[in-house]
């Protein structure tokens, strides 16, 4: 593995967690609005510049990562959860429910991915319970393909063979023989699939489904900037994103580096 | 014979597909705690005690689950989906208006993210490793991390209002009824939500093009046509982009959802009513039978991509052609 890799990959982590437990930390009293320094461009004293009410971007956008974070982390760990279970069954179980699985997924996969977000959303009369349930039931389509092609590769090795005619059961050889086999895959897998969720969340927050305007994720605070981009206040609308984008290529580097420690080439 | 068998199982699985489809959005709508009478109310719509009748009879609020999908299957699929609260017109119709202006965006978005995927594919395969292929790729990378309307956002700064090369908004210009706006004015309106989109979608198929390149780079064939002393041109020609156009094509095809889920997030950003925003719309004022119908085309329109995209898997190369070429 290379030095290079390394660094990157715990550079990445370290900058993850600071964002969250800054953005967590940081009090709602330093967030105050302050007309005195409104519509603010970038400097010294405000990084990213302020905006209508004198608010501080930088504060703002970081307080808005983390919550995004948290969602984006809890929402993939659902996410890998159904991932691997539904795989498994699918590996291991007859063909029945193998067909049933895939028919699943690509019924998922069939309807385009932001509708299908409106369309949970919508049923669970939105809010943030609309986001989360979205993105955590409909990310785990491909990892669970990915699962589904693992268990089936290893459930004819000569081991669990010769485990079945040891008189184990269909459940022990699944606890002890193929989860194991499983587990990096879905490490691995569930760090991966964080920035398309944290995408997918701020999109359908962005357009309006979901968290409400007072909390300060970056797909609001991105929806809101849309107003003030024919005025000419680039920075409303730039850093948040940038910050955004910095982020899921960290989780990307960070994914390729746990791969590199945890999974046999 | 075994094209044509391959061929009517994609077909009947996209139809058990389609059908799936809308019996969940059914469900999912329905589902939903927000009621279709009272939306219409609250979304400030006055609604006569007649109308309210019309819309209950139609959703039959009365019966069962079961009943009401029934009753509502049976219409749909003779082409009634009912009426949209927002428009106050028949669902279809709407939808059939809206997708014609969306139409011309996700065209031009496919075709950008076409052409400039498998080109820049194509250029990092051949300079594998080299300083050109390491920018683009870096690029690519860059551009799948980016939500495309924050992408959209950024153009906007850029081209709308600091250089104001392209309206900031609507599909069509202010003031103009929408029978005299020209084709010009309606293709200048759309490149920059088609740039966006295009932009946003075009790294997956340069990855994976940049790949493919790779791999025929590396094979005896383009060894032993050097060897010949066959022309850089000729090679690239004759074998590299041979080799390399079907899968791209397929991906392509594939690449159909993203593309509509994106065109979603750039009509928001740049106001441009086609479907997305018709979507979004529907999806915040709790207009069901809208929402049900974008979600049913919709998906229409992706399985029909991934339709394609098998058929010409499967019939473009002869070497993957099911049962071989000696079969034919």
């Amino acid at each position: 593995m290379s030095k290079r890799r390394t660094f990157f990959g715990i550079l990445a982590f370290l900058f993850i967690i600071s964002a969250l437990l800054v953005g967590i930390l940081i009090p709602d009293e330093l967030i105050n609005a302050d007309f005195t320094v409104k519509n603010m461009p970038p400097s010294l004293d405000h990084i990213f510049g302020t905006d209508w009410l004198g608010r501080d971007m930088f504060l703002r956008t970081i307080k808005g990562l983390s919550l995004s974070i948290v969602i984006g982390m809890a929402s993939s760990l659902i996410s890998v959860l159904i991932a691997v279970i539904l795989g498994m069954i699918a590996g291991s179980f007859p063909k029945y429910f193998d067909s049933l699985i895939s028919l699943v997924i690509d019924l998922l996969m069939g309807i385009p991915h932001i509708v299908l977000l409106i369309l949970i959303s919508f049923a669970v009369s939105r809010g943030f319970k609309g986001v989360f349930i979205g993105i955590a039931l409909t990310h785990w389509t491909s990892l669970a393909r990915v699962v589904r092609g693992e268990v089936l590769q290893i459930r004819n090795e000569h081991y669990i063979k010769v485990s079945r005619k040891m008189g184990k059961s269909s459940f022990w050889i699944m606890k002890n023989h193929i989860l194991p086999f499983v587990v990096p895959q879905a490490i691995v897998g569930g760090i991966l699939l964080f920035p398309h969720a944290i995408l997918h969340e701020s999109s359908v927050t962005f357009l309006g489904f979901g968290l409400s305007p007072e909390t300060p994720a970056i797909g609001i605070i991105l929806s809101e900037s849309m107003r003030y981009i024919a005025t000419g206040y680039w920075w409303l609308a730039f850093f948040p994103g940038a910050m955004l984008v910095v982020t899921v290529i960290l989780f990307d580097i960070l994914g390729d580096f746990v791969k590199s420690l945890i999974v046999r080439e | 014979m075994k094209i044509l068998k391959y061929t009517l199982k994609k077909f009947i699985r996209m139809i058990i597909l389609i059908v799936a489809v809308t019996i969940s959005s059914f469900f999912l709508v329905t589902a939903s705690p927000i009621d279709p009478v009272q939306s219409y109310v609250e979304s400030g719509v006055a609604v006569s005690s007649e109308q309210r009748e019309e819309i209950a009879d139609y959703w039959g609020l009365n019966d069962t689950k079961t009943e009401r999908f029934k009753s509502w299957f049976t219409k749909a699929i003779k082409g009634d989906m009912g009426q949209s609260l927002i428009y106050r017109r028949p669902v279809l119709s709407v939808i059939g208006e809206k997708f014609k202006a969306s139409l011309v965006l996700m065209a031009m978005a496919w075709i950008i993210s076409g052409v400039l995927g498998f080109t820049l594919g194509m250029v990092m395969g051949i300079f594998n490793g080299k300083p050109v292929d390491k920018i683009i790729k870096s690029v690519c990378i860059f551009l799948s991390s980016t939500p495309s309307f924050w992408l959209g956002m950024v153009f906007l700064i850029v081209f709308s209002v600091k250089l104001a090369w392209f309206p900031i908004g609507l599909s069509v210009p202010i003031g103009v009824s929408s029978e005299e706006v020209t084709i010009f004015q309606r293709m200048h309106h759309a490149i920059l939500p088609a740039l966006t989109l295009g932009f946003a979608s075009f790294s997956n198929i340069a990855l994976h093009t940049r790949v493919k390149i790779k791999e025929i780079m590396d094979s005896d064939y383009v060894l032993f046509a050097k060897a010949r002393g066959e022309s850089f041109l000729n090679i690239i020609n004759r074998h590299i982009i041979r080799n390399a156009i079907i899968p791209a094509i397929t991906l392509q095809f594939a690449s159909i959802s993203e593309i509509f889920g994106g065109s979603v997030l750039a009509e928001q950003v740049f106001s441009y009513t086609g479907l997305g925003q018709a979507t979004v719309e529907a999806g915040i004022r709790g207009d069901i039978p809208l929402l049900l119908g974008i979600a049913i085309i919709s998906s229409i329109f992706v399985f029909f991509g991934n339709f394609i995209a098998d058929i010409l898997y499967n019939t473009l190369d002869p070497r993957i052609r099911i049962g071989g070429i000696e079969n034919e």
